[in-house]
């Protein structure tokens, strides 16, 4: 296999530096083009081997093009990551000491909250809690709004959770620091914000992994313990299709059907 | 050209404070450097650039010209020594690996931006991000601005502007405040400038083009774009012609990435890249 960059390569670099996160069928679609305009070799299967050889020459730059999977609506998304939890990141965010600590209050009571989200009151009412220095009302949702706008978090009827890309760049880090609170998905094992949770084994399962899982299944059952599944399933959207869709924040907002009802 | 003016912008004086402790960085020869870089290890060197590297990158999302003097602040630190072979190598890795190209636009206050170095296209589906109907406003300007001589009275532009609909004192529903996007962000951007114009009582002020709109897009594009919206020759503005015709010849002779594409979109296009 070639790891030869080409201009093709870079395109699609800076035109998914400019998304931030972008869903696959959008991806697959600039694969295509960028290697249409720059007449390197295509292939339309192709596109993770296509990634690979970015991420090679993004390597020793602690950086890397992932694949991650949206809590919402269980769509493949790329986005670029910093692998490095390096001073330089944080500090290169644009937010201040408090606007950080804000943050990672927000990311507390997310992670601790079973369903995933946390409330704007919730987290106004922290503001004036912090240590660093006190923020008012009207600054913390200033902030809360430049944070979804960053994509690090997302909002839906005035509650807020993770962004797909702040999960897909904060995956470890999350893990490492939140060990005993946070759920790994029992489907796909990797982490998991939004989930249902079995009532009696406390097993939790992202919501599009439980619609594909339960699809079948007139009754469903907990995997792990076999018990009833009490909640209602959520409808699959069609995973990672073909059509051209239209931009993913506007996409997630329709998909919230059964998310949370806990 | 804009770049010869420096408008008032955010954190001027803090370059100034730090321009002694710049210079000093800069006044090293090549022999300094080669000498300062063999006390270090290789793993160090590359460990620096590559933050810096990270860090163009990520400042360079929010399109605001990142200082030297914050470069060296934030990142090189105790690496003053070598700063100049670190970012000689953290332009080249922008170049290989990203495909851009690191600018200095103000050689006084030494601001960086970072430009993409692919040709520009014409290909509607890569740009999908929100920022698209800003950057279609700003190439009006743009446009704007160019074929009234290079710079403009405020009052022409919002005037100019309220005929297409966009009435700077009403909130708009795309873009918002227009004022604040016009005046401010655009500005920031180095998009535009915007400056007082001299003994006017009450003040008055005017636009011209920033740096970032010169490396961007270039007159012959922008004149292409409004000879399009007009079907017309470009030829038909024989002045405006002329001076983009002299500036796409003195360009071309430093590089020959972009020119050659005479697309008529090449404001937006350029100027969308990285936009959020």
């Amino acid at each position: 296999m070639a790891t030869q960059m080409t201009d093709g390569h870079r395109r699609f670099l800076q035109v998914l530096m400019s998304h931030g996160i972008m869903e696959g069928s959008v991806a697959r679609t600039l694969h295509r083009d960028c290697c249409e305009i720059h007449k390197v070799y295509y292939a339309h299967d192709k596109l993770d081997d296509f990634i690979n050889v970015v991420n090679i020459h993004l390597q020793p730059f602690f950086m890397q093009i992932r694949k991650g999977m949206s809590e919402d609506d269980g769509r493949t998304y790329y986005a670029l990551v910093n692998l490095a939890e390096t001073e330089i990141s944080k500090m290169a965010s644009d937010y201040t000491e408090n606007e950080l600590e804000l943050f990672r209050k927000t990311m507390d009571v997310i992670i601790i909250s079973e369903s995933g989200f946390a409330s704007s009151t919730n987290i106004l009412n922290l503001a004036d809690q912090l240590r660093t220095k006190k923020m008012k009302k009207k600054e913390a949702e200033q902030v809360l709004q430049n944070l979804v706008q960053d994509k690090w978090l997302s909002e839906r009827d005035g509650e807020y959770t993770l962004h797909t890309r702040c999960i897909m760049e904060m995956e470890q880090y999350i893990l490492s620091n939140y060990q005993d609170l946070v759920r790994k998905c029992n489907i796909c094992h990797s982490l998991a914000i939004q989930s249902q949770v079995c009532e009696t084994c406390g097993i939790g399962m992202h919501l599009p992994c439980a619609g594909k899982y339960f699809k079948a299944q007139t009754e469903p059952h907990c995997p792990h313990c076999n018990e009833f599944w009490p909640h209602e399933i959520p409808e699959i959207n069609r995973p990672d299709s073909q059509v051209p869709s239209s931009a993913p924040r506007e996409r997630r907002r329709t998909s919230s059907s059964g998310t949370r009802r806990r | 050209m804009a770049q010869k003016r420096c408008s008032k912008g955010p954190g001027l004086s803090q370059g100034e404070d730090l321009a002694a402790d710049e210079d000093y960085a800069l006044t090293q020869s090549g022999s300094q450097v080669q000498r300062n870089l063999e006390r270090l290890s290789p793993a160090q060197v590359d460990q620096k650039v590559s933050e810096l590297v990270q860090y163009l990158l990520v400042k360079d999302q929010k399109k605001i010209p990142i200082k030297r003097a914050d470069i060296l602040k934030n990142v090189i630190k105790d690496y003053r020594g070598v700063y100049s072979e670190i970012i000689k190598r953290a332009g080249r890795i922008l170049q290989q690996v990203f495909g851009l190209q690191l600018v200095e636009i103000d050689p006084k206050y030494h601001m960086y931006i970072l430009v993409s170095n692919l040709p520009r296209l014409e290909v509607e589906n890569l740009k999908q991000d929100d920022c698209t109907a800003k950057l279609g406003l700003l190439t009006v300007i743009l446009s704007f601005l160019f074929m009234k001589g290079n710079a403009a009275k405020e009052s022409a532009v919002w005037e100019m502007l309220r005929r297409l609909r966009v009435d700077p004192g009403v909130r708009h529903e795309v873009f918002g405040d227009v004022k604040k996007l016009v005046t401010e962000e655009f500005v920031r951007q180095k998009y535009l400038e915007y400056n007082r114009i001299p003994h006017t009582d009450p003040p008055e002020f005017e636009f011209q083009w920033g740096a970032r709109a010169a490396k961007e897009t270039s007159k012959m594009q922008i004149l292409r774009f409004v000879a399009k919206i007009q079907s017309k020759d470009p030829k038909a503005w024989s002045t405006q012609y002329n001076e983009a015709a002299a500036e796409e010849a003195a360009v071309g002779g430093l590089s020959q990435d972009t020119s050659t594409h005479g697309d008529t979109g090449g404001a937006s296009q350029g100027a969308r890249r990285r936009t959020r």
